[in-house]
């Protein structure tokens, strides 16, 4: 017993040291740069800032270029927001019915599914059809190919854990004078609440954090996302050797999945391996 | 909407949307026109800390004069990513009211005549440079004013360290070398280059052009018709040199690493001797970091193998157009904006938001009072007539990945034949894209 | 249940799929599962997934600027597979698929067995090894970017600490690509070791319980159950690795660009790169390069681990 305390701890010590340098100092890198003035951020050295100036750096980055990343917060927010909900919905009415109905379509409908989830998206033919939609670099069209592109991870999960619910449930609904639109979304969708979670979180996460599909869809500065904004203040502050307004602006776009993370750990947890395993 | 993807079975039906899109744009027009408020039009840059900056005080200095015209500032990303950009806007009617792009073979890729507002017609016109109005005209008008000054792509210098070393300017390639190992010997970094900001590889290549053009004048149109190539001569020597710079180990420690800002920082305090740049670069980023050494840094064309062909590659300023799209009141606005850049009020913007890197293009405006070294070394090359056009002015075809070849020319990745061959097949990628004759 | 089922058996499937017309369901009994639930999402799929694919298969063919496509037969390919640089790019991306998935699975699966054990800081331990998944890509790859450089970096900082001269990790073109991928690895280890330890975790106690009574040691308990016993959570790393290894972009792109030359370019950042220059149809014969790669390495590796999950 005493033995296995022994290798609790040490093991634990150097694990939790091992973390702290590969793990956190990173992070913490990023914290002091973005605390620094600008000519000892460009010496890229992990030591403490001589002078705090995190604050001022943040306001800084605020308010460049007339707010633009106020401007992407709330483009970003949005365009997570509504993809992610387009997903949820579109994604629990497939991978209900998928589970429950016996057709011999569904094979077919299952290798369409998991085609979503391996084959890449074609850019530029994908362009051409946004063109024609007249939705190419449009905040609207950009939602709808987020939400197309997360569709068939959401619909596995949602497939999966539809399987956990008792068909039973289903009848007794029915017998109850349930129609199938008040079934689906007054008795099913509830149920699903844990699947729902993660899917949120994953995905929101995903879309979030997103560059490729903004910035092939979504160029331009009036609709610009968090990320394609980082990007492009990447190569601005470089070349101003503002290296500290560049970390405070990656820690400013770190905080909304850190919320997310701080709010949502545990059911990211469940959610994953429920879904993940059986899926 | 029309789609910038056009075959050309749907063509016929895209020209007729695009012409309702034209006449519902002139109706919305003249409505807007009739009311009282201010006529607002948008201004496109470039997304760098200069451009945004001049744009910024040119439409608060015209704004002033002209009350009721309201300016917006719209911003896109450089080189190829924005070349697309605009391209991309000018075929689906989205460009801005006022737009600035380059000149030359990048102007003549917008098929100007069917795109852009013929200027010709306007006062500024007649005190533009004939070099200058030819890099924005075709056969069909004038397009674009200038906005900025000429600049040089040669190499910087540090006036003290050649002068401590006793170095006279070379003016061919073998002094250059010698000069450079003389210089290393003496514990400075002889050649800076800085592959960090990877656009900063093609300086070597672009500002030999100069030189390629003076041994053989038919360079540029024999490169457009696929006749000449980068693999031979004269045109290749750029990539030896790249090469053999590498070679004998000319150049600083973080080469690969280092970016612009870095280069020139090196430049000023005298811990790098040489650095092949644009002059604009250079004396804009002394200007705002080390301005106590702009005296001190000097500027010389990129020698030729023999002195008698050395000559300095110049590059006009790039320039504001106006397209097609912008129509009845937004259009007299814009065309005042493009006239105010050039007024003797926009060139005292101009001059005290953008360094110049060299002469102005329009005798409008002129560098101020006390002429930095450089410019005058630029000025000097000029008059001596020792100068040449960019190729970029002179052909349309510029493959893509210049670049990241010159990257590996430069840094022993690999050798000056093959990166030539190389871009010699990247360039040819673009012209069959351009659709051009013979290739 | 079974009557459920009568019902939709006793249902003419052609004609629910088909459409499905209202006086017949309700007389037969309205299905309580409406196709009809297909079709918002099978709307998105066609319109913005399906159709851009297909449609690539033509654009590949093409010359396609932006005013006119021009068919060149399999001109595209033939420059992709000839082209030095584009062909690097194809090994790259394999290459990078290959170390970032095998990685992923051993140190996720190392690192998942010691997060299950009994451990001081476990909840500390999980949560900080999960976070870099949440954190953009982008912001990762600019910050490893001033971890690395070759002069300035920390990671030099510290090894010189040891005497040793670190290389320039992003600027040697030997390094680059694998410098790339153990940032990724770095930020995607979090997954992997999150799907291992619900794989560990659902395996019955009983099985533990039992090597216990048999004294097993814990290497064997190890070998003989935990390891085979994962093999599902194994399969799902695999997958979820190599597809995002093959189609891997944003990091690439923050840190290198491709660079130093073409030496870290993978499929996806030479499509952006031919799409940035205008080459649409070399850039959408680059789009169907990757899908068949994908495609030819996706199905012998989920072959493979459905029949090794039968075995089990």
């Amino acid at each position: 017993m005493s033995a296995l305390t022994i290798r609790r701890w040490t093991v634990g010590t150097i694990a939790i040291f091992v973390s702290v340098v590969v793990f956190l100092v990173p992070f913490a890198f990023i914290l002091i740069t973005a605390a620094k003035t600008a000519p000892e951020a460009s010496q890229l050295a992990f030591t403490w800032p001589a002078e705090w100036q995190l604050w001022n750096n943040i306001g800084a980055v605020i308010a460049d270029r007339n707010g633009i990343l106020v401007r992407a917060f709330i483009n970003s927010l949005v365009l997570t927001v509504a993809s992610v909900a387009v997903m949820v919905i579109f994604a629990a009415m497939v991978g209900y019915v998928l589970q429950r109905k016996r057709s011999r379509w569904n094979p077919i409908i299952n290798f369409f599914v998991l085609a979503g989830l391996i084959v890449p998206p074609a850019v530029v033919p994908t362009i051409w059809v946004l063109q024609g939609l007249g939705i190419f670099k449009t905040l609207g069209g950009l939602i709808l190919i987020e939400a197309t592109f997360g569709l068939s991870f959401c619909i596995l999960l949602f497939q999966a854990f539809v399987a956990t619910i008792p068909r039973e449930l289903d009848e007794a609904a029915v017998l109850d004078g349930a129609g199938p639109i008040r079934l689906f979304f007054r008795i099913v969708l509830p149920l699903l609440k844990p699947v729902i979670v993660t899917v949120i979180v994953v995905q929101s996460v995903a879309v979030f954090n997103d560059f490729a599909n903004p910035l092939y869809f979504l160029p331009g500065d009036a609709n610009a996302t968090v990320q394609l904004t980082l990007y492009a203040y990447a190569s601005s502050a470089t070349s101003a050797g503002a290296l500290n307004l560049l970390f405070a602006d990656i820690l400013l776009i770190t905080i909304p999945p850190l919320i997310m993370y701080i709010f949502f750990n545990r059911q990211i947890v469940a959610g994953m391996t429920s879904g993940a395993i059986k899926g | 909407m029309s789609s910038i993807f056009t075959t050309r079975r749907s063509m016929a039906l895209i020209a007729g949307a695009a012409l309702a899109a034209v006449t519902l744009a002139g109706c919305s027009t003249a409505d807007g026109s009739s009311a009282d408020g201010p006529v607002e039009i948008s201004y496109l840059t470039t997304n760098g800390d200069d451009s945004i900056a001049t744009g910024e005080a040119l439409i608060a200095a015209f704004e002033k004069e002209n009350p009721d015209v309201k300016v917006t500032l719209n911003t896109r990303p450089g080189g190829a990513e924005g070349d697309n950009l605009v391209k991309t806007q000018l075929s689906t009617g989205e460009m801005d009211d006022v737009f600035f792009y380059n000149t030359g073979s990048l102007f003549q890729a917008l098929n100007p005549d069917s795109t852009l507002v013929d200027l010709s017609d306007s006062d500024w016109v007649s005190d533009v440079t004939d070099g200058f109005k030819e890099v924005v005209s075709t056969d069909g008008g004038t397009y674009g004013a200038p906005l900025g000054a000429s600049y040089a792509g040669g190499i910087a210098y540090n006036k003290k360290v050649f002068a401590d070393l006793g170095i006279e300017i070379p003016t061919d390639w073998n002094s250059l070398v010698a000069a450079a190992q003389k210089i290393k010997a003496a514990g400075v970094t002889p050649i800076e280059q800085t592959y960090g900001d990877t656009w900063t590889s093609q300086i070597f290549l672009l500002t030999d052009f100069g030189n390629v053009l003076k041994q053989d004048p038919k360079w540029a149109e024999d490169y457009t018709a696929n006749k000449a190539k980068f693999s031979d001569e004269p045109a290749l020597d750029g990539f030896t040199h790249l090469q053999q710079v590498y070679d004998e180990g000319l150049l600083n420690a973080d080469f690969a690493s280092a970016t612009a800002a870095d280069g020139t920082a090196a430049l000023a305090d005298g811990s790098a001797a040489m650095y092949p740049m644009l002059s604009s670069f250079v004396l804009s980023t002394l200007m705002q970091n080390s301005p106590d050494a702009v005296s001190n840094i000097g500027f010389f064309a990129m020698p030729a193998e023999n002195a008698s062909d050395t000559t300095l590659t110049v590059w006009e300023p790039s320039a504001v157009y106006i397209p097609k799209t912008t129509e009845g009141a937004e259009l007299d606005a814009a065309k005042k904006f493009v006239a105010f850049v050039n007024s003797p009020e926009g060139c005292a913007v101009q001059v005290e938001n953008v360094v110049p890197g060299g002469p102005f293009s329009t005798s409008a405006c002129s560098v101020p009072g006390d002429t930095p070294a450089l410019v005058a070394d630029i000025q000097a090359y000029i008059d001596a007539d020792k100068s040449a056009a960019a190729l970029e002015f002179l052909s349309p075809v510029k493959g893509p990945n210049l670049e990241n070849i010159s990257i590996e020319v430069g840094s022993g990745i690999s050798s000056a034949k093959d990166g030539a061959a190389a871009y010699d097949d990247d360039v040819k990628k673009q012209a069959q894209q351009l659709g051009l004759k013979g290739w | 249940m079974t009557d459920l089922r009568q019902t939709n058996a006793a249902r003419p499937s052609t004609k629910t799929t088909s459409r499905p017309r209202p006086s017949r369901t309700r007389r037969q009994r309205r299905s309580i599962y409406p196709s009809w639930f297909y079709i918002p999402a099978a709307a998105l799929y066609i319109v913005l997934f399906a159709v851009p694919t297909f449609a690539s298969l033509y654009f590949s063919l093409t010359r396609w600027t932006l005013f006119d496509v021009t068919f060149i037969g399999f001109d595209n390919f033939v420059q992709f597979f000839s082209d030095p640089q584009l062909l690097r790019s194809f090994m790259n991306t394999v290459v990078f698929a290959v170390v970032t998935s095998v990685a992923k699975v051993v140190l996720g699966f190392a690192l998942a067995v010691l997060l299950t054990s009994e451990l001081i800081g476990r909840g500390y331990l999980r949560a900080v090894t999960f976070f870099p998944v949440l954190v953009s890509t982008i912001g990762v790859g600019l910050t490893f970017k001033a971890l690395l450089d070759p002069f300035d970096g920390i990671v030099n900082g510290a090894l010189a600490v040891f005497g040793i001269q670190g290389p320039g990790w992003l600027t040697d073109p030997n390094l680059a690509l694998l410098s790339v991928a153990v940032v990724d690895v770095w930020k995607g280890l979090g997954i992997a070791t999150l799907v291992y330890i619900a794989g560990i975790v659902a395996i019955p106690q009983d099985y533990f319980e039992a090597a216990r009574v048999d004294g097993a040691s814990s290497w064997n308990v190890f070998r003989n159950i935990t390891f085979p016993l994962s093999w599902p959570a194994t399969g799902t790393v695999i997958i979820l690795s190599v597809i995002g290894g093959l189609r891997s972009f944003d990091l690439i792109w923050a840190m290198t660009k491709g660079g130093p030359g073409f030496s870290s370019d993978v499929i996806a950042s030479v499509i952006y790169k031919q799409y940035q220059a205008g080459f649409y149809g070399l850039s959408t014969a680059g789009n169907v390069v990757l899908f068949i790669v994908v495609t030819a390495v996706m199905i012998p590796i989920s072959r493979l681990i459905n029949k090794r999950s039968l075995d089990v």
